[in-house]
């Protein structure tokens, strides 16, 4: 490998709108039920 | 920020403000460091080495810090902005039943009944209160998600079927989408329950720990006999069915099976998941909670399991564990980030007897019942103790000062309220050992993202 391998790149985003549609679950919804990874759930963006 | 960390012969570093991930060679992350150690900026006056490598480094980094992927800016947006009108209700974790057919040693939920001492079922017209309860709060979302939660809730399966039908018919209605969940011990699935909750539930969590031992030494019917036997082979039944449809095999973890990798080893073996072993909630006191000193052990369990997680997908059978499923390509956005599980703001429980909590590890706890979806105000909207509300609205990152210099917050997003208030006796108080764990999944979540990229899966 070179020095620096990038495996992935800003994942982190603001929506366009600048606004939160609120639409994606709520992390306890999926499997967990006690300890809360918020990262593993989907966007589920809609446009308002 | 970016968090460098050594992990299974890696040197990963992870961009908190924009989510990027690097992987460094030795050399590669003596330079990083010294950038760290400088606010980010390239050393100068002889702190680095004087030759032609090193130099090639610093100038890659320079270019990973222009491209706003290294020491990036936070982009993070302002509180103020979160929730600029309301947080409506958009989540509900309906407890079908007070009432189980397990007598599970570390249930929270008191073996069922959640300390009341009342083993009750859910009756349909609290059901449907709750349920348009649940759509009226919703106000402008479209995304309804509702969970049938107990005790067990087949165990109150005639209403389970009903409130399906009645809140099919009232997305049509409305206009929502109302994803339906089932979380189960799986007992008391046959073949045409297992053919009703396959064609109507968009998820089903069933619950089975591990190796026949480690379950049925926590997992016994109340005579005490283990139930891994009959538990197993429902879900195995259930999986068949359901093929690669969402469901979730979801399991605990205690200090007997601190070798918990060979637990997920075993759900593997039988051809089910994706798995979730959750460490167990409990009082310090019990003889089976996590402590301080279990720690090292677990962290290295977790390490043991990710080697597992990439040694599966390179063989082709790909086991899925829910905490390193992290979406570095996409994922949810800054907003989600920092405003957490959205318990008691977007997120509530509601009991058999129609009690609202903010969410289901808080049912019981008199201090945290909002109100209750059978007794409604002159408005006809049911009376919801809003001061309680606004203290889990500011649960949000940015208000927790532990975790606004944490690597890990916009993973976590603040953590479990529940676990925090156990640990700590405040909803917005820390609870160290979840933390220690949670950063330890995440490192292995993203080691694995590390290791796959150099090693693509068999396919």
């Amino acid at each position: 490998m070179t020095h620096v391998k990038t495996i992935a790149t800003s994942s982190i985003r603001i929506p366009s709108d600048g606004r939160a549609c609120g639409e994606c679950q709520t992390s306890c919804q999926s499997a967990c039920k006690t300890s809360c990874t918020v990262a593993n759930q989907k966007c589920e963006r809609v446009s308002k | 920020m970016v968090y460098i960390f050594r992990l299974l012969q890696r040197n990963l570093a992870f961009d908190v403000e924009s989510g990027s991930l690097f992987e460094f060679d030795d050399l590669g992350v003596r330079v990083l460091e010294a950038y760290a150690a400088n606010g980010g900026v390239r050393p100068s006056g002889g702190s680095l080495p004087d030759d032609a490598d090193t130099a090639g480094v610093a100038d890659e980094i320079d270019r990973l810090v222009a491209d706003g992927t290294l020491f990036s800016e936070s982009a993070m947006p302002a509180v103020e902005d979160l929730y600029p009108q309301d947080s409506p209700i958009k989540a509900m974790c309906l407890h079908a039943s007070h009432d189980c057919n397990l007598r599970c040693e570390y249930c929270f939920a008191g073996t069922g009944d959640f300390g009341t001492g009342r083993r009750v079922h859910l009756d349909l017209e609290t059901g449907k209160n709750a349920v348009e309860f649940l759509i009226r709060a919703s106000k402008g979302r479209r995304n309804l998600d509702i969970d049938f939660f107990g005790g067990e809730p087949l165990l109150n399966m005639g209403v389970v079927e009903e409130l399906t039908a009645y809140c099919e018919r009232r997305a049509q209605e409305t206009g929502h989408r109302i994803r339906l969940t089932v979380t189960t011990n799986a007992l008391l699935l046959d073949e045409k329950r297992i053919d009703f909750l396959d064609a109507h539930m968009d998820n089903v969590v069933l619950s089975l720990d591990g190796r026949p031992e480690t379950h049925d030494r926590m997992r016994p019917f109340a005579g005490g006999k283990g139930s891994y036997e009959r538990v197993a082979k429902r879900i195995r039944e259930f999986a068949e069915k359901r093929g690669d449809r969402p469901f979730y095999v979801r399991g605990t973890f205690t200090r007997n099976n601190l070798d918990f990798a060979a637990d997920v080893a075993h759900i593997e073996s039988l051809g089910i998941g994706p798995v979730s072993l959750e460490p167990v909630v409990a009082p310090p006191e019990a003889s089976y909670a996590i402590r301080e000193e279990d720690l090292p052990a677990i962290l290295a369990e977790y390490e043991r399991l990710a080697v597992q997680c990439l040694e599966s997908c390179k063989n082709g059978s790909s086991l899925r564990f829910f905490h390193f499923e992290i979406d570095l390509e996409g994922g949810p956005c800054a907003f989600k980030r920092i405003k957490g599980c959205g318990a008691g703001a977007e997120y509530v429980a509601v009991t058999p007897e129609g009690d609202v909590y903010p969410c289901h590890q808080f049912v019981g706890l008199p201090e945290f019942r909002m109100g209750n979806v059978n007794r409604t105000g002159d408005d006809g909207e049911v009376v919801l103790d809003q001061g309680l509300r606004a203290r889990f609205r500011e649960l949000l990152v940015p208000n927790k000062e532990e975790c606004r210099s944490c690597w890990a917050r916009y993973f976590c997003s603040g953590g479990c309220a529940a676990n925090s208030y156990h640990s700590s006796g405040s909803i917005d108080g820390l609870y160290g050992i979840g933390c220690e764990l949670q950063k330890k999944r995440l490192e292995c979540a993203l080691w694995l993202k590390a290791a796959k990229a150099e090693e693509p899966p068999v396919l």
